[in-house]
């Protein structure tokens, strides 16, 4: 293994992918939770988070990226710290999705797929999340924010600045 | 953290443990978990079929295949291994349903997948999540974990000879990844396009062995179905569709929810009485009975039972359970778009007449809802429709057809006031205010 590859995923990573390749009957059914996992950890997927997975599961890079392109939660270059994804998908579109999604460009100044300045946030208009009854809804990162007001948005934005703020100091 | 609702006319059986703490298996376990696994492991493959197929359970993910059947089409003797499947890439727009059983109630799902490879002879279960729901996947990680320390899952299950194993998968967002053969080959590693069919699953599914694919809610289901006995369960619901299950209540609905309610109850009492009728005191325009993917109801076509044969006649599919209620303040072309923005962004492309019918759908749409459709425009939007109808693989072109053509069949009006270059005279966003 090299310097690089030994110093790109964290120990805990590390050894949490050395677990899930002999999990399987195949070794490569570990392919897209690595990738998402990875990405979790890394913040997307570089070309040398691509090459390093490639090597765990024993596929070709250009394997892991004709996969890794169609899965929508998947991405190749940087989001925010904190990715606010709001569904304007049917259920939350009647009930004020896209009002949400406006408020959230005004509030951070960037459009769909947009990166603020200072990346800490990212804009995402995204498909169904599954929280349909409870809507409209909003995801930042893997968190679920339920049954929104336009009003609550600037909350919601306050607490993450605060959050990363918190984490800063530390 | 979602709300639960309740109303009277509820009979919770799936949803019997929401709300109890039952995530934790020493809490499950005190409300009679695991006693079907037990004694589904004492009587054997033979008796859970029989008793399944006594059940009519029929499968929740929106095809409504009988359970019990599905489950004896496997072959008894097999050379590859067998495998369990249990679906929770729950991504059908108005389905939220799977969302609360990880959350609540995981180790049923994990039971139920352990009777399922007991009936079928298989020795490892996987229980696919969509990757979104990450939080759901921790605690259904955990609660395997919980299963494994007890011996409920491992080699030697219950403390018997048999072993059966379980893995919980993420997936990475992908709609298309709920379709049975997608899923597969998501689990394989590779892109989630679906397999040509036959051979099916039963006979040649992941890894190429014989493999029983369900939705999560029916895995969950099961363990209930062996405790109160197949017919028992059978009697709660309609003719040819037993028991009970999880309606999600969406859009301008004054309570809306997951109600576990009996297959065949009225969609009327539904939205009027369970979900409290139209939010706002408005008036009901259209109804979307099972998942945006099932053609639209009138408000005179709701005198109807909600089970898989009732709404089947009515021209429409029960699919997964969510019902999306729309008022009258609604633009129904902009509600068409917007249903078909998400099949073209979902299409996965290999067949043509899904993606190339779906992107034209959706730039037709677009067109149309901004002022600058053409009469000829509705019928080409009926037309394109029409020639995606049964001829994809896999059912998502099917998907995006159907409601496109409810849409323009009980709605023309609507789509005719958009034209001559007038803008939407309905509403730009059909949202209401928020109360």
């Amino acid at each position: 293994m090299s310097a690089e590859a030994m110093t790109l995923f964290s120990t805990e990573l590390a050894a949490r992918f050395d677990a899930l390749v002999e999990r399987y009957p195949v070794r490569r059914s570990a392919l897209i939770p690595m990738l998402l996992y990875a990405q979790d950890e890394i913040g997307y997927l570089s070309d040398a988070v691509i090459e390093e997975v490639a090597r765990r599961i024993g596929i070709t890079p250009l394997d892991v990226r004709n996969v890794a392109t169609y899965y929508s939660m998947l991405r190749f270059k940087p989001a925010g710290k904190f990715n606010v994804q709001v569904c304007t998908n049917i259920s939350c579109m009647l009930r004020g999705g896209y009002k949400i999604f406006e408020r959230f460009q005004e509030r951070l100044g960037i459009g769909h797929k947009g990166v603020t300045a200072d990346g800490l946030f990212s804009l995402e208009e995204v498909e169904c999340i599954g929280a349909c009854c409870w809507a409209p809804a909003v995801q930042v990162n893997y968190d679920f924010h339920d049954e929104l007001t336009e009003e609550q948005v600037d909350a919601i934005l306050d607490e993450y600045r605060s959050r990363s703020q918190k984490a800063g100091s530390r | 953290m979602p709300r639960l609702v309740s109303h009277p006319d509820e009979v919770k059986i799936v949803t019997r443990r929401f709300g109890m703490g039952a995530s934790k298996i020493d809490r499950y376990l005190e409300l009679d978990g695991y006693a079907s696994a037990r004694k589904a492991l004492a009587e054997g493959s033979d008796w859970i079929i029989n008793e399944m197929k006594a059940s009519g359970l029929r499968g929740r993910g929106g095809a409504g295949f009988p359970t019990g059947m599905k489950w004896s089409f496997v072959p008894k003797q097999s050379a590859k291994p067998k495998y369990v499947l249990v679906n929770g890439d729950e991504s059908e727009p108005g389905t939220c349903k799977d969302h609360l059983i990880f959350l609540h109630d995981p180790h049923a799902v994990i039971e139920g997948t352990i009777i399922a490879g007991l009936a079928i002879g298989a020795k490892m279960g996987f229980i696919y999540l969509r990757g979104e729901y990450r939080y759901l996947i921790e605690n259904v990680e955990r609660a395997v974990a919980e299963a494994y320390e007890r011996g409920f899952l491992g080699r030697n299950i219950f403390g018997s000879e048999t072993e059966f194993q379980v893995i919980v998968q993420s997936g990475a967002g992908a709609y298309e990844v709920g379709e049975e053969s997608a899923l597969m080959e998501s689990l394989e590693g590779k892109r989630g396009v679906p397999r040509i069919k036959p051979p099916f699953p039963a006979v040649v599914g992941l890894y190429g062995g014989p493999t029983v694919i369900n939705n999560a809610e029916t895995i969950a289901t099961v363990p209930h179905v062996l405790a109160m006995g197949g017919a028992a369960y059978a009697a709660v619901g309609s003719e040819r569709n037993g028991g009970t299950r999880l309606f999600g209540l969406s859009g301008h609905i004054a309570r809306p929810g997951v109600y576990e309610l009996p297959m065949g109850y009225s969609l009327r009492k539904m939205i009027y009485e369970v979900g409290g009728g139209v939010r706002g005191g408005r008036k009901l325009k259209a109804v979307v009975p099972g998942g945006s993917s099932t053609p639209v109801l009138l408000p005179e076509e709701i005198d109807i039972g909600m089970d898989f044969d009732q709404v089947g006649k009515a021209g429409s599919m029960l699919g997964s359970g969510g019902v999306v209620v729309i008022d009258d303040q609604t633009c129904m072309v902009e509600f068409a778009l917007r249903t078909i923005q998400f099949y073209q962004h979902e299409s996965c492309g290999w067949c043509i007449p899904c993606r190339e019918g779906t992107d034209w759908l959706k730039k037709s749409l677009t067109r149309f809802h901004a002022g600058f459709g053409t009469e000829k425009d509705i019928d080409n939007i009926q037309y394109l429709a029409e020639n995606m109808m049964g001829r994809t693989f896999c059912p998502l072109g099917d998907a995006a057809a159907m409601p496109t053509l409810g849409f323009v069949k009980k709605f023309r009006k609507e789509f005719e006031d958009h034209l001559h270059g007038k803008p939407c005279p309905y509403a730009h966003h059909p949202e209401v205010e928020l109360v």
